[in-house]
């Protein structure tokens, strides 16, 4: 969920479809997992390459927010916990993007779209964490709105990509636990603290209900997506869901929810909410983001910083080859 | 325990511990800097394991450390509440990350220490130091296989890679040697029979570094001075910010819990 306005191909209709397109659709229909090799579409390739490639990047792109604490972290175990997860964070990235070049598309071809801006990365990252709650919420928040998606993305219809999902679900069962533990020892702290945690609710609760994307009735790329179950549930389902499991554990917290209009629904057996300013949403796409610029332009510098380590190991493995085959001819 | 039958100086050994837990502190928060900003992904990985290592391991010496000192301070105590002339980290791991290469330089310089100090202390008289040894040896390990293999291929990379690298080793080589320099403290936890004496681990160091430096076609300088005074809290100014940012939360809010 990491995965937001994923274009899709439009979707065809049962007549349109080829035979082989109609074979395709119907093992999905029987549940059956799509392996590399297999014949697809090439739009639930194309889709696929989109929407993986977004979870990699929002993966790396996260490693920011929260890196920006570690070395302020409180004591030397929230310090490790916290580096312990950055570091799952930077794993998932690396399984998302091999499950990707099973689709034919490498991983620097992928980073090369990031960093150009054709391709995105979750808009949650681009804000920004100001105080330390800001870790525990978005442990909490952001962890828990990208599990809530990842449960449903480990039925895909996409062999490696399921695969890639129940592990990377495990972990973010602990990044969400942990990130309520920090909120639940800010709320019942100082005062400062108690205000610290609730800032950062107020902060990051819209954010985190935009990570599902906009509204089903505007969401215009998910029909495809979900007859091809790339996509399981809609946006609004799953949002629907989110703030279900959210809201009494802000009540447990003794935080509150910033909105006004937040009330049960005892007919839909669910909350009422506010909608997100979609407004806002759309120029964080757009790149206006209160950190667009510095998350983007960090991860381009360390790219082009380590141009030379990339060239330089490449370098070392051409030239140890050489010996090799060099020893091996003098060896005969 | 143990110590109460080991004739040593609580001071020595507070000292010595300290040294320990503030250098894997201190270059922990180094590498975790790096954090999301590493060449490839592969390296953020690593090194955010590395940090997460010596962050690790810093729990266990500056807890143990506590423990001698019997004043009440823990090890949360000890990393966020001293300034830094009550730390005792060598001068290399307080050196800025620099690009890649300085920050590998640095890790290798230390890990090759590292190892053999740790080696030598699974044999500790003391067998709260020996444990702590046997877990950590067996990370540092790992840390000097991989920052060896690295400075190997970059240094026999590209003529940049080798420049970078060599320039790394021109600039850190002079922070090393205080790691093999005994004061009092050093001379009565090793006749404790708790750690070794500092300059027994040097034929070792110099022999694991010098063959890494030479398949790395890399050249060791010439100058012997070294720079020293971290181990007795005489720091370079690059200490006061780590700490600056390290203390910030606990500094700010004395007596919250978190």
């Amino acid at each position: 969920m990491y995965a937001q306005l994923v274009k899709s191909e439009g979707m065809k209709s049962a007549a349109e479809l080829s035979p082989e397109e109609r074979a395709f659709q119907e093992r999905i229909d029987r549940g059956e997992k799509i392996e590399p090799k297999e014949w697809m579409p090439e739009g639930y390739r194309k889709t696929l390459i989109r929407q993986v490639g977004q979870h990699a990047h929002s993966e790396i792109v996260g490693q920011l927010p929260e890196g920006n604490w570690i070395t302020r972290a409180p004591t030397l175990e929230r310090k490790a916990i916290l580096l312990a997860k950055v570091q799952d964070e930077a794993g998932h990235g690396l399984y998302l993007y091999c499950a990707a070049e099973t689709l034919g598309v490498s991983r620097d071809q992928l980073l090369a779209k990031l960093h150009d801006g054709s391709m995105k990365y979750s808009s949650i990252f681009n804000y920004p964490t100001l105080n330390w709650a800001d870790i525990g919420a978005v442990g909490w928040l952001v962890d828990g709105a990208a599990i809530m998606n990842q449960v449903q993305l480990q039925k895909t219809s996409y062999g490696p990509y399921s695969r890639a999902m129940i592990r990377i679900c495990k972990e973010e069962s602990f990044h969400q636990r942990q990130g309520y533990d920090i909120m639940m020892k800010m709320a019942q702290g100082t005062a400062e603290q108690k205000a610290m945690a609730q800032d950062a609710l107020d902060r990051f609760w819209y954010p985190a209900l935009m990570m599902f994307g906009p509204s089903d009735k505007d969401s215009v790329h998910s029909a495809q997506s979900m007859a091809w179950k790339i996509k399981i549930n809609t946006n609004d389902e799953l949002r629907q869901k989110f703030v279900d499991q959210t809201v009494p554990q802000a009540e447990y917290l003794g935080l509150k929810i910033p909105d006004p209009n937040l009330k049960w629904n005892e007919e839909k057996k669910g909350y009422d909410f506010s909608e997100p300013d979609w407004s806002e949403f759309f120029e964080v796409i757009a790149g206006n983001g209160p950190c667009n610029k510095e998350r983007l332009g960090a991860r381009v510098k360390a790219w082009e910083d380590g141009a030379w380590f990339r060239d330089g190991l490449l370098a070392h493995a051409e030239k140890a080859e050489a010996r090799r085959a060099a020893a091996r001819v003098a060896a005969e | 325990m143990a110590t109460a039958e080991i004739a040593v100086d609580r001071a020595a050994l507070f000292e010595f511990l300290t040294r320990m837990g503030d250098n894997t502190l201190i270059l922990g928060h180094r590498v975790s800097e790096w954090c999301g900003h590493a060449p490839v992904l592969e390296e953020d990985i690593a090194l955010a394991n590395t940090a997460l290592d010596l962050i690790g391991q810093t729990q266990l010496w500056l807890g143990l450390a506590g423990e001698v000192e019997g004043k009440g301070r823990n090890a949360d105590a000890l990393a966020f509440l001293r300034d830094a002339a009550a730390f005792r980290n060598c001068l290399l791991v307080e050196r800025p990350n620099g690009d890649f290469g300085q920050t590998l330089m640095r890790q290798f310089l230390f890990d090759a220490w590292h190892h053999v100090m740790l080696t030598a202390l699974t044999k500790s008289e003391d067998p709260r130091v020996a444990e702590i040894a046997a877990k950590a040896v067996k990370e540092a390990a790992y840390h000097l296989e991989r920052s060896s293999d690295l400075v190997i291929r970059l240094g026999d990379g590209t003529d940049e890679s080798h420049a970078r690298m060599q320039r790394a080793l021109d600039d850190m080589w002079s922070y090393v040697g205080e790691l093999f320099i005994a004061d009092d403290a050093d001379r009565a936890v090793a006749e404790a029979g708790i750690a070794p004496d500092p300059a027994s681990l040097k034929p070792e160091w110099e022999a694991i570094v010098s063959e890494v430096l030479r398949e790395a076609t890399l050249k060791a300088p010439t100058s012997a001075y070294v720079h020293k005074g971290g181990r007795r809290g005489v720091h370079t100014e690059h200490l006061g910010y780590i700490l600056a940012d390290m203390q910030f939360l606990q500094r700010a809010y004395p007596g919250a819990t978190w």
